[in-house]
């Protein structure tokens, strides 16, 4: 063991930094009428999402899940009648470790009934240009940023042409990594991301297959786009929006979409959330929700390159 | 060997790559959005020296190369194989061939220490030490207490490598030589 392992990963002016921007946070959304709730960290539950893997506790008998997101509370509490709301706390991702990703971090995560998705983009500018200081805002649909940052339509192109496009940036996969569709739009995206350079960046516009929990649309010309945004500040994602979907039935054949994802890849998926279902056949208004990544955003106020860094204790020194 | 997982990787780590020895240079966590997670890895081939860039899926996994780094003593060469023996006490000897030699070959000494990388026992590649002491063999004459113009020559050292040197060097001088640049460093 090294003989500085004990200390804090990030430095006592970072610790100081966070808890100021923590209270000017709580303060903006006391100024904006949201009401500040908590939700468990252990559920019953927890997200179907191929992407996103959750750790699984053992109590006895019972097996609990260390939430991804309180996603799916905070909807159960609008449903309930809550008004708009916000949780600022602690969310797990197993697996991801890295630069940029810690298996534990806080996220900053609110609903907003009645707002559509430019309105909670307008909120999540003035959030980042209270902590961040004022700036630009850049506004590109997910097929502007693919042939700004790649040369390529991720609705048009065929596989094989994104496939070469990929290979012509210089990235060549690993021959047993048997990439799908939506891999190589993913690394084409990581590639464009870097492309257009910094900046505060808000994409808009997915294809519908990477809806998650946003509501479809068909847009001017006609594509089928999911309504959802990322927020990248100087190549870094910040934040992901959603206009929320509130039909609990296209949402159970979406949970059912992922999980057979989920077999063919022989990963062992967690049951759909009845009661979130329950919830939104009971009524969820319509409403917006955004989750922002706030240990990110302390490494872009504070200028260091390692999420651990910017929060007190990295998984390293956990 | 044993196979590593993409969250194994780690600087330094020996893997097999398209049947190649690798040495593990970077590994970078991917996660673009909500989309599958990537390891973007930087390898160096021990074979040539050569830097490969591969992104793999998170997850997959690659095998170990049984690959060590032995400080060995430079022998002799007869034309066909460069002879090394271990420094361990063991006298063991090994011999390699002109394939792996070429980063080591002009800088060949006799008794001096040479890190040589086996793979499965067999060498892969011969790395001479960052600093060697060579005699100057060739070198127009020197032009004596000129230490300050700043003007240089070539001179042939023992080994036949040709290295830049200053004015005032004449044959017989022995110089300080960092072998990864092939630059004088000084008079020894």
């Amino acid at each position: 063991m090294r003989d500085d392992d004990w200390r804090p990963t990030c430095s006592i002016d970072a610790l100081i930094e966070r808890a100021q921007t923590l209270a000017a946070i709580r303060g903006f959304f006391a100024q904006r009428g949201v009401l500040e709730v908590d939700t468990p960290v252990l559920s019953a539950t927890t997200v179907t999402e191929p992407a996103i893997e959750s750790f699984s506790v053992v109590d006895g008998s019972e097996r609990w899940y260390l939430q991804t997101s309180p996603e799916y509370q905070m909807k159960r509490m609008i449903a309930a009648g809550a008004p708009s709301i916000v949780r600022i706390g602690p969310v797990f991702r197993a697996e991801e470790s890295g630069r940029l990703h810690n298996p534990e971090f806080t996220m900053v995560e609110w609903y907003r009934l009645g707002f559509d998705l430019a309105q909670l983009i307008g909120e999540v500018e003035a959030l980042l240009d209270l902590v961040l200081g004022k700036s630009g805002y850049r506004h590109l649909t997910y097929r502007q940023l693919l042939d700004e940052g790649a040369g390529v339509d991720p609705f048009a192109d065929s596989n094989a042409e994104l496939n070469e496009a990929l290979t012509g940036l210089g990235v060549e996969l690993s021959p047993n990594a048997s990439a799908s569709r939506r891999d190589i739009l993913d690394l084409l995206v990581a590639h464009a991301i870097d492309a257009i350079g910094d900046g505060r960046v808000f994409i808009t516009d997915y294809p519908e297959d990477q809806a998650a929990l946003a509501r479809i649309e068909t847009d001017a010309e006609g594509r089928r786009v999911a309504k959802r945004f990322e927020l990248i500040v100087d190549g870094i994602e910040i934040a992901n929006g959603y206009d929320e979907l509130v039909d609990a039935d296209v949402l159970a054949r979406r949970m059912s979409e992922d999980q057979s994802i989920r077999a063919r890849a022989g990963r062992s998926g967690p049951a759909a959330d009845e009661r979130l279902l329950a919830a939104m056949r009971s009524g969820l208004p319509s409403c917006s929700g955004v989750a922002l990544g706030f240990d990110r955003l302390m490494m872009l106020k504070l200028g260091v390159a390692r999420i651990d860094a910017a929060m007190p204790f990295g998984i390293s020194r956990a | 060997m044993a196979f590593y997982s993409t969250s194994e990787f780690k600087p330094g780590m020996k893997v097999l790559l398209d049947g190649a020895p690798c040495s593990i240079v970077e590994n970078e966590f991917v996660k673009p959005g909500k989309g599958q997670a990537f390891n973007r890895v930087r390898l160096r081939n021990l074979q040539n020296g050569r830097m490969w860039e591969r992104t793999f899926k998170s997850g997959e996994s690659l095998e170990g190369a049984d690959v060590v780094d032995m400080d060995m003593e430079y022998l002799y060469t007869d034309g066909e194989f460069w002879h090394f023996m271990k420094t361990d006490g063991s006298f063991e000897q090994l011999a390699a061939g002109e394939d792996v030699m070429s980063a080591a070959k002009e800088w060949l000494k006799e008794q001096e220490s040479y890190i040589v990388t086996l793979w499965n026992d067999v060498p892969i590649a011969v790395t001479p030490p960052n600093f060697i002491i060579l005699e100057v063999v060739e070198t127009d004459p020197g032009i004596k207490g000129d230490t300050a113009t700043g003007g240089t020559k070539p001179a042939k050292v023992s080994t036949g490598a040709v290295v830049k040197v200053p004015l005032f060097i004449s044959v017989g001088d022995v110089l300080k030589i960092d072998t990864r640049t092939g630059a004088y460093v000084s008079r020894a």
